[in-house]
């Protein structure tokens, strides 16, 4: 057995071309947008979703249920699959039918799209039991002001839903910066895929998976301090929960 | 991960029965219907037969999978979160260590680590290949069943820290009080009031489970996606299999979830 100095080749993670250093930033950089993409397309799905099976009709409840149980059933794996094919399909079929020729769309805005979706569902939930938390005589006060109810919904129901919503909506984001990685099936180079070529192309698995691992398990660490700061800013003035 | 959040993620009890005959939901299962129908009337669906063996084996090793490594990942998680609340601090350190990073990292990562990286390592150690675990260690699935143990032992050992935790210390004292060894006393008292504690939350841990399973297609384990896969490449057709793939972990969950509700309602309850 050699000793560990020479069994781990440091040099194959520089930037410059012969290490694979810049790939790997590369594709944590990608990981990254459409993790914030994917992300702030879920919250505004979410938003959308918890105030349509709150307040919305009969119909537009039940077609969220719909979304809601598909999206928690069903592995992602799976339904990113579909929703990478369906999406680009019915992208480039639209743009036929009008006449634009094909188009060739992003592997990140499709990435986006996938993530958005999914986490869409997810913060649908999270968001839904975070308004329910909100005191119902606090609304029905609103009303009573005579406000509108986007005024309501602005004013009161959003910001005092918000500090019941952190917890779950910061996992969430955990969960989008680890649902990246599955793109790597639908090979879009994210930072997991980068990695694999990476170890496949010099042999040095272990290496890079677990500089890959530090690389996530550092955005990771980093959001969680970030989490804990806004936090502690929300649930300014309340009392101790948990 | 708190509860909400499982259960955002995780579907945990299925649409009630009451009312579920209203005159909208009429209209809306009606179009339903007429979609289902051109599903299954325009697509191409004429493979099913043809590989509905090696799909029903493929289920059966998604759920030989899921219920191997939610049990085994459970037995880890329990060590895993006693000690972070009574353990002395080098194995509370090591066990938080192994949370946090298992839970902030991807696990299609882990199990590539695992499975190419540990894989390709084996082979370059003379002891393992004359070991009788080389035949095993060959194979992919050991690393699948590792990858996906470890990962429930790590979300689940957070949940047991916290049952750990909640059990009232007044019960803990009676139990010593009473003059049982503190074996005993985990064994009478402690543990079985923080599974029932943590009960509600391994119904939702289970179906992330079973949503986690798939990953292990990656590393050539012949498990339901897999053979969903080799269908599309033999057929090349792009959604008619993943519907079907949709529609099966659909049911999957769905009778998961019953299944939790049926024990659920066994275990006595005051209250609710």
């Amino acid at each position: 057995m050699a000793d560990a100095g020479s069994l781990i080749n440091w040099s194959l993670l520089a930037l410059e071309p012969p290490g694979w250093g810049g790939v790997l930033l590369a594709g944590l950089w990608n990981s990254i947008q459409i993790a914030i993409g994917g992300y702030g397309l879920g919250l505004i799905l979410g938003t959308g979703g918890a105030m349509g099976k709150l307040y919305g009709g009969p119909v537009t409840k039940d077609l969220l249920e719909v979304y809601t149980t598909l999206v928690r059933a069903v592995p992602e794996l799976v339904l990113i699959l579909i929703l990478y094919y369906a999406g680009t399909d019915v992208l480039s079929q639209i743009s036929i039918a009008f006449g634009w020729g094909a188009v060739d769309i992003s592997g990140l805005a499709a990435g986006i799209f996938v993530i958005g979706v999914v986490q869409g569902a997810y913060s649908t939930e999270v968001i839904r039991g975070a308004i329910k938390a909100v005191p119902a005589g606090q609304i029905e006060a609103a009303r009573a002001y005579g406000m509108s109810p986007t005024q309501i919904m602005r004013r009161i129901t959003l910001p005092a839903m918000l500090p019941h919503a952190i917890p779950g909506l910061s996992n969430l984001w955990l969960i989008a910066t680890k649902d990246t990685a599955l793109l790597a099936v639908v090979g879009f180079s994210e930072l997991t895929l980068v990695t694999r070529q990476a170890a496949g192309s010099t042999k040095a698995y272990l290496l890079f998976f677990c500089a890959a691992g530090a690389l996530y398990l550092m955005i990771t660490l980093l959001s969680n301090v970030l989490i804990g700061f806004i936090e502690r800013h929300y649930r300014r003035g309340m009392t101790r929960t948990a | 991960m708190t509860e909400q959040t499982v259960s955002a993620m995780a579907l945990t009890e299925l649409p009630s029965k009451q009312s579920f005959f209203k005159p909208h939901r009429i209209v809306l299962m009606a179009i339903a219907a007429i979609f289902v129908f051109c599903v299954i009337w325009f697509m191409r669906w004429e493979w099913v037969p043809k590989y509905s063996g090696a799909l029903a084996h493929g289920v059966g090793v998604t759920l030989l999978m899921l219920f191997a490594t939610s049990i085994l990942g459970f037995f880890l998680a329990v060590p895993i979160g006693l000690v972070q609340v009574t353990g002395p601090w080098p194995l509370k350190m090591l066990a938080k260590g192994f949370c946090t990073i298992i839970r902030g990292t991807p696990l299609l990562l882990q199990l590539w680590l695992l499975y190419y990286g540990l894989g390709s390592l084996f082979p370059q150690f003379p002891g393992i290949r004359s070991s009788f675990l080389w035949p095993y260690l060959r194979e992919a699935w050991p690393y699948g069943v590792a990858a996906l143990t470890l990962s429930f032992a790590a979300y689940e050992g957070e949940v047991m820290r916290g049952a750990f935790a909640g059990v009232p210390p007044g019960e803990l004292e009676a139990a010593r009080a009473y003059g049982m060894s503190p074996f005993t006393m985990f064994r009478r008292i402690w543990l079985p009031r923080a599974v029932y504690r943590a009960l509600p939350t391994l119904n939702g841990e289970t179906v992330l489970q079973l949503k986690s399973t798939p990953l292990v297609a990656t590393i050539t384990v012949i498990d339901a996606y897999a053979v969903i896969s080799k269908v599309r490449q033999a057929t090349y057709l792009t959604y008619e299999p993943l519907l079907l793939l949709a529609l099966i972990y659909l049911c999957l969950t769905a009778i998961l979830v019953v299944a939790f509700r049926y024990f659920e309602s066994k275990i006595p309850s005051r209250g609710a």
